[in-house]
């Protein structure tokens, strides 16, 4: 009984948040949003004292019901595990804590958090780690499917669904993700909770509470016949049958070891007050011994040649548009509301929601390596849209703040840098002023590009006082593949 | 089997009727067919003979009243060939049609070396090269719009090579492409006079490689009037014009530029010089209309389409050698060749019935675009022929609203944005126009395009960011 709510509940959840990263509409986040808002990390990266408040206490009193349920990444595990059972039943086996790796990869979060490296942190959170898997690698085939619906629509003259871009948002981020993937695939197939009870430190920090939780499964020693089945069931590896004894620990209270004794010697109930089982770890050889590493991608920044307006002689055709590519910026962009750079680092727990649910392909995770993964800006394929504060209304960890579409346009996120080798007014020679029209702010005017020849080629003179950076005339300046125009990012944002 | 002994029953019930093999009408058939108790076609049979020819007053040679335009030929993804990035020209498809069309009596065919990127001419003259020469007459143009091909060598290496890609050794009609277009008078002049490029023509068809010489004219009235007033010394064989019953008497309110097609056919019925009529549909947009329109000529001609209604009014006018229709479907053509085999000529009361109609689509703000995409391509990349579609799309289906507390603002929302990305990609869209405004001259129509793309642009900003 308790088993299946344990398992309703997981599954809930867990669809309910991959749904956050999956649906680019932003409907869903309406409804779930509250579930990224409740993860551990995020919520303390947010300071999110209530949300930490409550979670203590339920692990207090009902153990890691967080890790078999609100945690995406441990339902994720169970669901490898789950296949592997059924290849193989009773497949697991006790074994010791390897409690000195525990607390190395905790004092490894703990600095990298007061120190602000946020990728660092980002690497080991759970619903980080999950986050980028569903953004890189479930979100592709959601969107391809919806192409796909968006296809058979547009026959059917439906505006039902519409087609989005796939692309791949940040190589190194995809790489990391898929990394992730396949190695949790791994462990949990073949170990269930590894992961859980030796990396994750949020499990470790949890595991702390539940040693002394309230409730939890209870074996009955005189009714176990010590046949073993519970521990060979057990996907955190953390019951003893010989001894009796259960690692409260690493217990993830799912519930299953209750109704696979035969013997009806486990049950879910208050606890005596537990005695320290602290195991000797000395002996223990860390199994995970080899861990991810860092990739990065050089961005290969290819030279090509703005395509040249061609002669018409002809009828009907379309011109060749080159792909438009990233500026070398000295300073990233972070989307508005996120404050400054410091902030985004040392708040984001590069989860992907972000990105998941830019409309204007605007975000994407960065390949720098001091923020790796975390969300930052470019215009290649669209721009900072006024009427859109999408990011900010799903940040669960406080790295994009809350702002209205009243603040966003006020915001000062970088100001736009005027290249003169790219100007299409100067190069071809034809009236342009692309990047003035659409402006939101009016930051832009166009200038006789000889002071004193009122008729020469109008050229674009930015008033970065009021440009906010939101890419506008970067995006839609005809120069190709590099506009004429392009943001710098700024450390500290400003309200203008 | 089944289909063919049906076909065999109407003809015989036809034949008995007196009724004749042509302008079958399907009420006629439902009759019939309720009687017998027998599966019917939808669609009335396309007659085989019968196709309306008038005389070339020249030659006496009866030229088909349906005239095939080689402008809208189909590429192989099924679309306009002029459409998509790099498609070929379907010429299976052109071949079906083109054989089909002579079967059914069509005989004139009107190309360009300008038309579909380039290939039309090639693809008309592999279609037509099957054929025997005397069984087609064809059409094409000096299309040396651009100012690379104003010298008198490129005009007449373009005239030459049309010749090897028709693989033909004369040319029943040769045109000076778009006189008035870009920059009327002087452009024209630049084109045809002062490289003594008329001259050269006109020695030509006295020399009977061209067979009959005329001009298409769009845009600036004065090179109409000015070339009509040389009449004595050119000797015009005809003259192609912009016909239909809307520009019959609103061209020039739809844009002051132009000129309503009653003046230009009166100017040529004073002189008695033969008119082939283009853009008889408006590139389609007298076909795709508001639905009131619609029901509107349903009622009237239930079992008629809406095209045929245009291409009655074409075709009722004495004064008309040919009326050019780019069929890029086998629908298209056979559509026609009910229309035309024979003709049903419009009575005073359907002429009178067409000209309200107009009047009445005169209250839509449609974008007079036909999409011949004489503007493309668009050096900037966008594809401008598409908005302006989309939009008059979206107006035609009352996709258009006035404000947000509009009744259907959020579908209509919906389908105006959905669509456009649908219908344009998201970089050839208005947003993207610089208003370099290299487009505008090319437009037979004179559209102002990049105002008219700022204003799509300025009304999807308003819904995108809800301030509508």
């Amino acid at each position: 009984m308790l088993r299946k709510i344990r398992i309703i509940l997981a599954t809930l959840f867990f669809v309910a948040l991959t749904l956050l990263f999956l649906d680019f509409t932003g409907t869903v986040h309406a409804w779930f949003g509250w579930m990224a808002r409740i993860q551990f990390l995020p919520a303390l990266l947010a300071l999110n004292i209530g949300v930490l408040i409550a979670l203590v206490a339920l692990t207090w009193i009902c153990g890691r019901i967080y890790c078999s349920v609100i945690c995406p990444l441990g339902v994720m595990q169970d669901i490898f595990g789950w296949l592997g059972k059924r290849s193989k039943k009773n497949r697991y086996a006790y074994s010791p804590a390897k409690t000195t790796l525990r607390l190395i990869v905790l004092a490894v979060m703990v600095v990298s958090l007061a120190a602000g490296i946020g990728s660092l942190t980002a690497l080991l959170a759970p619903y980080s780690s999950y986050g980028r898997i569903a953004q890189n690698l479930f979100a592709p085939l959601w969107q391809w499917g919806n192409n796909a619906l968006a296809y058979f629509a547009e026959r059917a003259d439906s505006y039902a669904f519409y087609t989005t871009d796939v692309w791949i948002k940040g190589t190194a981020t995809l790489v990391i993700a898929a990394l992730t993937f396949v190695v949790l695939g791994v462990l949990a197939w073949r170990g269930g909770r590894t992961y859980c009870n030796t990396i994750c430190p949020v499990g470790t920090v949890l595991g702390f509470l539940s040693k002394y939780s309230l409730f939890r499964p209870v074996i009955d020693v005189s009714k176990c016949n010590g046949c073993g089945l519970c521990a060979r069931n057990c996907k955190a590896a953390c019951i003893d049958s010989q001894n009796h004894r259960i690692d409260y620990s690493r217990c993830v209270a799912c519930m299953d070891c209750i109704g696979k004794c035969h013997q009806g010697a486990i049950s879910y109930t208050r606890g005596h007050c537990p005695k320290d089982e602290r195991e000797k770890a000395a002996g223990a050889e860390p199994k995970d011994a080899s861990r991810r590493r860092f990739l990065t991608t050089t961005a290969a920044v290819a030279v090509a040649s703005v395509v040249k307006a061609q002669e018409k002689t002809v009828d009907g055709g379309l011109a060749a548009i080159a792909d438009k590519q990233i500026p070398d910026r000295s300073t990233p962009i972070v989307p508005p509301g996120a404050q400054s750079l410091r902030n985004m680092e040392r708040h984001c727990t590069a989860c992907q929601l972000c990105v998941s649910v830019c409309p204007n392909g605007v975000l994407r995770p960065s390949a720098r390596w001091e923020n790796l993964m975390q969300p930052e800006a470019s215009y290649e394929r669209g721009y900072c849209r006024p009427e859109c504060t999408k990011c900010s209304e799903v940040c669960p960890a406080g790295a994009i703040r809350r702002i209205d579409r009243a603040e966003k346009s006020a915001i000062q996120i970088g100001h736009a840098v005027w290249v003169k080798a790219n100007c299409v007014p100067l190069t071809d020679g034809v009236e342009c002023g692309n990047c003035a029209r659409h402006c939101p702010t009016g930051a832009i005017q166009m200038v006789p590009s000889e002071a004193e020849d009122p008729g020469s080629p109008k050229i674009p003179a930015v008033n970065t006082e009021r440009c906010i950076g939101c890419g506008a005339c970067e995006n839609l300046c005809p120069a190709r593949p590099f506009s004429a125009i392009y943001v710098e990012g700024h450390e500290h944002h400003r309200t203008i | 089997m089944q289909k063919k002994k049906d076909n065999i029953n109407r003809r015989e019930f036809l034949k008995r009727l007196g009724a004749g093999a042509a302008a079958v009408s399907a009420a006629a058939l439902a009759g019939c067919g309720g009687r017998n108790g027998a599966k019917l076609p939808a669609l009335p049979e396309v007659p085989a003979e019968g196709m309306t020819c008038r005389p070339d007053p020249r030659t006496g040679e009866p030229v088909s009243l349906l005239g095939f335009g080689m402008m809208r030929l189909p590429s192989v993804s099924g679309r306009s060939a002029r459409e998509g990035a790099d498609e070929e020209i379907d010429q299976e498809m052109v071949n079906r049609l083109v054989d089909y069309a002579i079967a059914h009596g069509v005989n004139y065919f009107d190309t360009s070396p300008a038309y579909c990127k380039g290939l039309s001419e090639r693809a008309t003259g592999i279609a037509l090269s099957r054929h025997p020469r005397s069984s087609y007459y064809i059409a094409t143009k000096l299309s040396n719009f651009a100012p690379q091909t104003w010298s008198r060598e490129a005009s007449i290496a373009m005239y030459r090579n049309s010749f090897r890609e028709l693989q033909v050794d004369y040319i029943d009609y040769l045109l000076l492409h778009g006189v008035g277009m870009g920059g009327g008078m002087e452009e024209f002049e630049a084109r045809y006079m002062n490289n003594g490029i008329l001259d050269f023509l006109l020695d030509e068809r006295r020399a009977g490689r061209i067979r009959h010489l005329g001009f298409s004219y769009h845009g600036d009235i004065r090179v109409f009037d000015y070339l009509l007033s040389r009449h004595d010394e050119y000797q015009w064989d005809f003259v192609q014009i912009q016909l239909n019953y809307l520009d019959w008497k609103y061209a020039k309110q739809i844009n002051p530029r132009n000129t309503n097609a009653e003046y230009l056919y009166s100017e040529l019925q004073k002189r008695n010089i033969p008119a082939v009529i283009m853009e008889p549909l408006l590139g389609g947009r007298l076909s795709n209309v508001p639905d009131n329109i619609v029901a509107r000529l349903k009622q009237r001609e239930p079992e008629r389409s809406v095209a045929s209604w245009s291409f009655r009014f074409a075709g009722s006018l004495p004064g008309v050698l040919t009326v050019l229709s780019g069929m890029t479907r086998m629908e298209h053509l056979q559509d026609n060749l009910q229309t035309y085999a024979p003709l049903k000529p419009l009575t005073e009361d359907e002429f009178r019935f067409l000209q309200e109609t107009a009047t009445l689509m005169m209250q839509f703000d449609t974008i007079p675009c036909n999409d011949c995409k004489y503007c493309m391509p668009c050096p900037y990349g966008l594809d401008i022929p598409s908005i302006l579609l989309h939009y008059n799309k979206c107006l035609n289906e009352g996709n258009l609203v006035e404000n947000a507390q509009d009744e259907h603002y959020r579908q209509a929302r919906r389908a105006f944005l959905v669509g456009y990305d649908r219908s344009v990609p998201r970089l050839r869209q208005a947003n993207h126009c610089i208003g370099c405004n290299q487009c505008s001259p090319h437009c037979p129509q004179r559209i102002d395009i990049p105002a008219e793309l700022r204003r799509i642009d300025a009304y999807v900003e308003r819904l995108k960011q809800e301030t509508l």
